[in-house]
């Protein structure tokens, strides 16, 4: 199988004054392209920062990532953007929707910033899956945290990735609003095929997914493959 | 970059925008009148100059003038003669009594011969008396004067020994101001009647002028060239209408670059209001950019994103303000009116709107480009680890920024002074006065900071928090108010030293009447008539008229052809009004030299000189100077220097003999008493004149009522000038206040949510803005003492008493205002339950 994310012997460390604090180290996996991978791990354990370094969001302190077959440590701070809007998606556990933008508008910048003609078009069909179609000229501040995951998720596919980066794509919201949220995530990932790794607390979350990469203290505890049910 | 990209570009921007539409209207408004400003001063400095250009002619009322302090000698009577006069006058100042009412007035008498002038009208009422009155042998007379003295045509004036018929009113002539006139308004008569009159009397001030119509192939500025300098030699003077118009536009000129320079820092105090507000706006929109960033937008992009809204604010507020400022340039006239010998025709140029369209965009550009920074280098990590506390501009960016913006204001600076000294001078004074409100700010944080005061009530405690907490407004407030309140005040404290100084001299036991052109013959009978009428003799004062024959073994004719000398000209043609005493005065102080009191016969003449003579003159103790007294020559030695209080309003000297010299030579005398009231002055006038039509009463108290009517309305221009800055500054303080709403508000409903009772919340606003109001009323009441002592030391050289209506008025006035914009802040948090205003604010 052809590995969309190879990750070798990563390191964080952050300075503050003369103190270091190292927040990966040794850090060496690799996910498979169409998979759905998680991390998990307690807060502290250096998910966020695993994955802020994947997506090329920030630069290792040692360490070498291959992010769709291209070295990060070669690609500037441009080209990196560039990589994102061609081959990655994000889902935040804030949603991190542009305020000031329309449901429509958010879900159509990735389009937009690829030139995309038809961006409107799409847009609307993405709306249309993630059920509100009826709901593309409101903005955020007018929708409810549920709705604004999926408008979130409708962004994040709208670019059709490579890989698709969420980062507790649950973590705000009520349970059977999670559920609804992480179904619809798990059919787009299919409809489209792309990569998905999901950073979780929730175990049965991560249970859903092929291979689950355990961190703690900054360390790799595990990294096995499950058996979906 | 493609046209699909400019164009998502500025789909972004408006989309973004758009949200935000309030706050950017008011980032808007901070500089709007700042560029209404600049462009109302340009535009209407452009306008004065073609109006100058093209009633150059007007103005002069000829194509040139030959004029003369004293009748034309041979050679000169000869040049006027060969240049075909057309119209020519004597003109000086005299009393003129009116019949009527025996009223009696100080005037300026034009007798005119010929049908000057040449080119724009005499305004008269009825309009034909401009040209009958010379027919008619009568007189035009100063509209204000008539209706001062309540006086109509078919009235009568005298003038000296004649009485006139008033054939019309006078409301204009070429090249009069009112304000300049209302000492002296003019009064026409034919010249034929001049000597009947009596008038011109040894030692009377008086001018001759010499009107010319120039014929179409005449080259003026080759004419200039050629006789002024021969005219110069004989004491007389050329001057065309372009040369004279073009003096004319200099002067206006300074006023504009003053008026200019006060817009500039209008406009300034805009852009810090500029730079606050993006600065809070973009600090609250870095978590947009690392979204875009993370999205796939590239550095460059999500920067252009927010610049192009700034430069579509710019350009939008650079259009309005263009618009306001080509409404408001017509106001300049109606309070210039006075000042401006013509009418203004308003007409609206090209230029000026370009520049405020350009000042509008690089001006919101500059000033918003050092938060704008902040767009470029977040990183999109933020949108996972939410805080911004990695945001690092780097040092270079941020100090190529500030030394665009500097390099910015002494550029536009540079180019509204049109002198790269002055240019830098006001750069580095606006920089310090910022500098100075900035540090005190600074320093008043860090104070609070250190002496915290912990054992004081939450309410307080709360709101002196609220002053150093993260994305406070202390700074930009205080610059705001400070800045304001410094520019209100200087022009206040400006305008008390300079109308106390004629308070002062006003109410004193000086002389408040001074009799001109007391002939010696006359002297005994004229002070006798003033103190019949109880009053006394202040001063009595010899003067005999002299001219400069040989300086310093060299003669003046010489000197004046030796095309190397430095000497200043003036020296040379001068007639210099000598006296002789034996005493120094209160207002001069000796510099060098010894005061010689008097001379015994066959003595060295030892005189005294002040010391701008002995400077432009370049004279020191014991040099020789020949003077021309009348026909006879009279060797002279240097024998002191004197500083001289010019300023003073009494009867100064720059040469002074001492006595047993002049006792004997042509004079005449100037006499001065004072009087307790205007009617006292009006009966003793009316009596001098009657006895004595030859001399001149000058009533000081009407020169300070002039002096303080020309104050009034110069600082009414410079209060209209300050009013942009006042209100930009409001503006300002509006903006600086409501971007910090949401944050306010938030902390407000969550302090409610706690318990805080309305009263608590609305203490806690009120102190913070009481403290605020008054630390920068107060530093800009400060530093306008400073700038005002400065003033009143090296430019009026004036004593400086503070009055303490700053202090009484402005300061809890600006506080209150102040306090009044930020309560207004949280009404809704006041009136509202916690969670309707937090679903409301979002």
């Amino acid at each position: 199988m052809t590995k969309i994310l190879k990750i070798h012997e990563l390191e964080k460390i952050y300075t503050s004054g003369l103190k270091k604090l190292t927040v990966l180290s040794h850090i060496s996996f690799e996910v498979e392209k169409g998979s759905v991978f998680s991390i998990v791990g307690p807060s502290g354990s250096g998910k966020t920062t695993l994955l802020g370094l994947c997506a090329g969001l920030d630069y290792p302190s040692n360490g070498t990532i291959e992010l769709c077959g291209r070295n990060l440590e070669n690609l500037d701070e441009d080209e990196r953007a560039q990589l994102r809007n061609k081959e990655v998606g994000f889902i935040f556990q804030n949603f991190q929707l542009l305020p000031t933008l329309t449901a429509l508008e958010n879900i159509i910048v990735p389009l937009e910033l690829q030139g995309e003609k038809n961006a409107a078009k799409i847009g609307m069909e993405l709306l249309q899956k993630v059920g509100l179609s009826d709901r593309f000229d409101h903005y955020p501040s007018q929708l409810s945290g549920g709705e604004q995951q999926r408008v979130a998720l409708a962004r994040a596919f709208s670019n059709k990735p490579s890989i698709l980066f969420a980062d507790e794509p649950t973590g705000n919201l009520d349970e059977e609003t999670g559920e609804k949220v992480i179904q619809l995530l798990f059919e787009l990932n299919k409809e489209a095929g792309t990569t998905l790794v999901i950073i979780t607390h929730d175990l049965d979350l991560a249970n859903r997914t092929q291979q689950i990469l355990r961190l703690k203290g900054g360390k790799i505890m595990s990294n096995k493959k499950t058996i979906v049910v | 970059m493609n046209k699909a990209s400019v164009l998502w570009l500025f789909k972004m921007a408006w989309r973004d925008g758009k949200a935000s539409l309030s706050r950017l209207m008011l980032f808007m408004a901070s500089i709007i009148l700042g560029i209404a400003a600049v462009v109302s001063i340009q535009m209407f400095s452009e306008n004065l100059k073609q109006n100058i250009k093209n009633q150059s002619k007007a103005l002069m009322g000829a194509d040139f003038i030959i004029d003369s302090r004293q009748l034309p000698n041979k050679k000169v009577q000869a040049i006027i003669d060969s240049l075909n006069v057309a119209a020519s006058e004597v003109n000086f100042v005299s009393m003129a009594a009116f019949p009527k009412n025996e009223g009696t007035k100080l005037v300026k008498v034009r007798a005119i011969e010929g049908d000057f002038p040449f080119y724009g009208t005499l305004e008269t009422e009825p309009i034909n008396a401009a040209k009958q009155y010379q027919d008619l042998g009568g007189a035009l007379v100063d509209a204000t004067l008539m209706l001062q003295f309540n006086l109509k045509p078919g009235d009568s004036i005298k003038l000296g020994k004649l009485t006139f018929p008033i054939n019309g009113a006078l409301k204009s002539i070429p090249g009069s101001t009112a304000v300049f006139t209302s000492v002296a308004p003019p009064v026409l008569i034919p010249f034929r009647f001049i000597d009947d009159t009596e008038l011109l009397q040894l030692g009377s001030r008086k001018e001759y002028q010499y009107f010319f119509v120039a014929p179409p192939t005449m080259d003026l500025e080759l004419l200039d060239k050629t006789i002024d300098p021969i005219l110069d030699d004989e004491n007389a003077d050329l001057d065309t209408h372009t040369s004279t118009s073009e003096r004319l536009g200099r002067r206006y000129d300074n006023v504009s670059r003053f008026l200019n320079l006060a817009a500039f820092i209008a406009l300034l105090l805009g852009c810090v209001g500029i730079a606050s507000s993006v600065h809070i706006y973009i600090k609250e929109k870095l978590k947009n950019v690392a979204v875009l960033k993370c999205i796939g937008a590239t550095r460059k992009q999500t920067f252009l994103i927010y610049l192009t809204q700034v430069i579509c604010i710019g350009f939008i507020g650079g259009i309005l303000g263009a618009g306001i400022g080509i409404v408001l340039q017509y106001a300049f006239p109606y309070f210039l009116q006075e000042f401006l010998p013509f009418d203004v025709q308003i007409s609206i140029t090209v230029q000026p709107l370009i520049m405020g369209v350009s000042l509008g965009i690089l001006m919101s550009v500059l000033f918003a480009l050092l938060p704008l920074l902040g767009t470029w280098y977040v990183s999109p990590l933020e949108v996972l680890r939410g805080t911004d506390e990695n945001l690092v501009k780097p040092r270079k960016a941020r100090l190529l920024t500030l030394a665009a913006i500097i390099l910015f204001i002494f550029l536009f600076s540079f180019w509204l002074l049109k002198d790269a000294l002055f240019g830098l001078a006001f750069t580095v004074g606006i920089l310090i006065v910022f500098a100075i409100m900035a540090g005190i700010s600074s320093f008043f944080m860090n104070l609070i900071k250190k002496y915290f005061p912990n054992n004081w009530g939450f309410t307080k405690r709360q709101s002196l928090l609220n002053l150093f907490r993260p994305n406070n407004q202390t700074m930009v407030l205080i610059l705001a108010i400070g800045l304001g309140t410094f520019l209100i005040s200087t022009l206040y404290f400006t305008k008390d030293i300079l109308l106390a100084k004629t308070a002062i001299e006003n109410s004193s036991d000086n002389a408040n009447i001074i009799l001109l052109d007391v002939q010696n013959a006359q002297k005994e009978a004229v002070i006798n008539t003033v103190l019949s009428k109880g009053f006394e003799i202040i001063d009595n004062i010899p003067i005999v008229t002299m001219r400069l024959h040989q300086i310093k073994n060299e003669l003046v004719n010489d000197i004046r052809k030796d095309t190397t000398s430095t000497m200043n000209q003036w020296i040379l043609n001068h007639e210099f009004r000598v006296t002789y005493r034996d005493s120094i005065l209160d207002s001069e102080e000796l510099v060098a030299g010894i005061w010689t009191r008097k001379i015994e016969h066959g003595e060295p003449i030892l005189i005294s000189i002040s010391d701008n003579i002995a400077k432009d003159a370049d004279l020191e103790i014991g040099d020789s100077l020949i003077f021309n007294v009348q026909g006879v020559l009279m060797k002279t030695v240097i024998g002191s220097i004197r500083k001289v209080d010019w300023g003073r309003m009494q009867l100064n000297f720059s040469i002074v003999f001492p006595t047993g010299v002049l006792e004997n030579a042509p004079q005449f005398n100037v006499l001065t008493t004072h009087v307790p009231n205007e009617s006292s002055s009006a009966a003793l006038q009316q009596d001098l004149v009657k006895k004595f039509p030859n001399i001149s009463v000058l009533d000081l108290r009407q020169v300070y009522t002039v002096i303080e009517d020309i104050l009034s309305k110069i600082s009414w221009i410079i209060n209209f000038m300050a009013f942009f800055s006042i209100l930009t500054g409001i503006i300002v303080l509006i903006g600086s206040v409501r971007n910090s709403k949401h944050q306010r508000i938030k902390e407000s409903v969550l302090l409610r949510t706690l318990g805080a009772k309305r009263k608590q919340i609305l203490q806690i606003t009120a102190l913070e803005y009481i403290y605020l109001g008054m630390l920068g009323s107060l530093v800009g009441i400060l530093l306008s003492l400073l700038s005002s002592q400065l003033l009143a030391v090296f430019l009026f050289k004036e004593p400086f008493i503070p009055s303490l209506i700053p202090f009484l008025v402005f300061l809890p006035g600006i506080t209150l205002l102040v306090l009044v914009i930020g309560l207004s802040n949280i009404s809704s948090v006041l009136k509202s339950p916690p969670l309707e205003v937090l679903r409301k604010e979002g």
